[in-house]
């Protein structure tokens, strides 16, 4: 289910070519207007459907059940820090969903590894992937959450 | 140089009548391309029954609500360009924008009110051409040159050209020659005879470049205004934080303090990472 543009929403800004993981949002060189150059290496993370300002880009169903009429489109309301889901299904049932937007700003989630020690030879060996335990937190107890630590969000979209 | 009025200059060495002909047959050109554009694009048709469905599945909506809402597209989407995230962009829009009225109106008035010396021109209305004038040739070629997708965002020569320039590019040329011609005196040489085809190319260029879209843009942003209104919002979701009812929810436990704008998060970079 790639990706397709509503060439008369988009306005070309790059957004969706800027965040695809894939890289596979280009801008049109003819029309100025963005297009999924290869649909097929599209796995429907939908990064560039929320990070689209005009909402011209959705993600398109599969040929037997797509002219059914279900529809999943979202929001992602940077100014009031909330993501919004709308999920129609074929039979008419539909479901709304809010949350808060946690995106990091860009570049601050990297972990810069060359500052970090290597992993020693018990942790080459171990079953659990480098840093597991102790990035995961999962070495001092529960999953640790937001309200677990008494932390509420600040203001701007990030915490 | 500014209080000449450059057409009533021509006029005096063109046969009566051309300026104001070939005013004319511009407007049909316009009027002619953007029905073409129309019919050949099916867009008119694809607007229109994606309105009635949006009408059938939504709520009613009053007289006074829809005027309400032509008169917020008006003032927003229309004279503000409210549309645009990128605020230069926005910002050599509207002087595009405003710089195209000005000086189509001014060029209108002074071919069909002061075609010749007879009638002295009123210094006001040369004045106002080349205001409107700069105000193109500003939007446009900071628009052309830093703002334009592939120049900003892709690192592509601002001189790499692609049919999707045709209008901006026509209509830069054409205001260029015009003002250069202007300022020039007016007279009928080769300016002006250049400063005609490049002019000829912006409004005869219709279907296939995107003059139109000034009569596009306001019809698709009153449609999108009113399927928000009626509830269907092209099936994008309509909750948000304001209603009290939402900030109830569970999810929004985290949002409970926070202030209600909260200000631009990753958007507040222009995308320029590729």
């Amino acid at each position: 289910m790639p990706t397709f543009v509503y060439m008369t929403r988009c306005d070309g800004c790059g957004h969706c070519v800027d965040i695809c993981p894939s890289d596979i949002m280009h801008i049109d060189p003819t029309y100025r207007r963005a297009y999924n150059i290869e649909p097929n290496m599209c796995w429907e993370c939908y990064s560039c459907v929320k990070a689209c300002p005009q909402h011209a880009i959705d993600v398109r169903g599969y040929a037997d059940f797509a002219p059914l009429g279900h529809s999943v489109r979202v929001d992602r309301d940077e100014r009031k820090g909330t993501i919004a889901w709308r999920i129609k299904f074929r039979d008419g049932t539909e479901k709304n969903f809010l949350s808060p937007i946690t995106t990091k700003p860009w570049g601050t989630a990297i972990p810069k590894l060359a500052e970090v020690p290597a992993p020693s030879e018990e942790i080459r060996n171990s079953q659990l992937l480098y840093n597991e335990p102790k990035w995961i937190r999962m070495d001092e107890g529960g999953l640790r959450t937001l309200k677990d630590a008494g932390l509420t969000l600040k203001q701007g979209v990030y915490y | 140089m500014l209080s000449v009025n450059p057409f009533a200059v021509a006029g005096a060495s063109l046969p009566a009548g051309f300026l104001q002909a070939f005013l004319v047959l511009m407007v049909l050109a316009v009027v002619a391309g953007t029905l073409f554009d129309i019919v050949h694009k099916g867009s008119a048709r694809y607007f229109f029954a994606n309105m009635r469905k949006s009408k059938d599945k939504g709520r009613a909506l009053g007289a006074g609500e829809r005027v309400s809402i032509a008169m917020q597209t008006a003032v927003v989407d229309v004279l503000a360009s409210g549309e645009f995230c990128n605020q230069k962009r926005r910002v050599a829009h509207l002087l595009g924008m405003y710089g195209f009225i000005v000086y189509v109106v001014a060029t209108a008035v002074m071919v069909f009110g002061y075609p010749t010396d007879a009638t002295p021109t009123p210094a006001i209305w040369p004045l106002l051409w080349w205001i409107g004038a700069v105000m193109v040739l500003v939007g446009g070629y900071w628009f052309w040159f830093f703002i334009r997708v592939d120049v900003a965002a892709e690192g592509n020569s601002p001189f790499r050209l692609a049919k999707a320039d045709l209008f901006v590019l026509s209509l830069v040329a054409s205001v260029t020659l015009a003002v250069a011609w202007a300022a020039s005196g007016g007279g009928v040489g080769v300016l002006f005879w250049l400063y005609i085809i490049a002019t000829i190319v912006l409004f005869g260029g219709v279907p296939w470049s995107k003059f139109a879209h000034m009569f596009f843009k306001p019809a698709a942003a009153f449609e999108k205004r009113v399927s928000r209104a009626n509830g269907t919002a092209e099936n994008l979701p309509t909750q948000t934080r304001d209603d009290p009812e939402q900030q109830k929810r569970h999810s929004m436990e985290l949002l409970r303090d926070a202030p209600m704008d909260m200000g631009l998060g990753i958007k507040r970079e222009a995308p320029r990472h590729y």
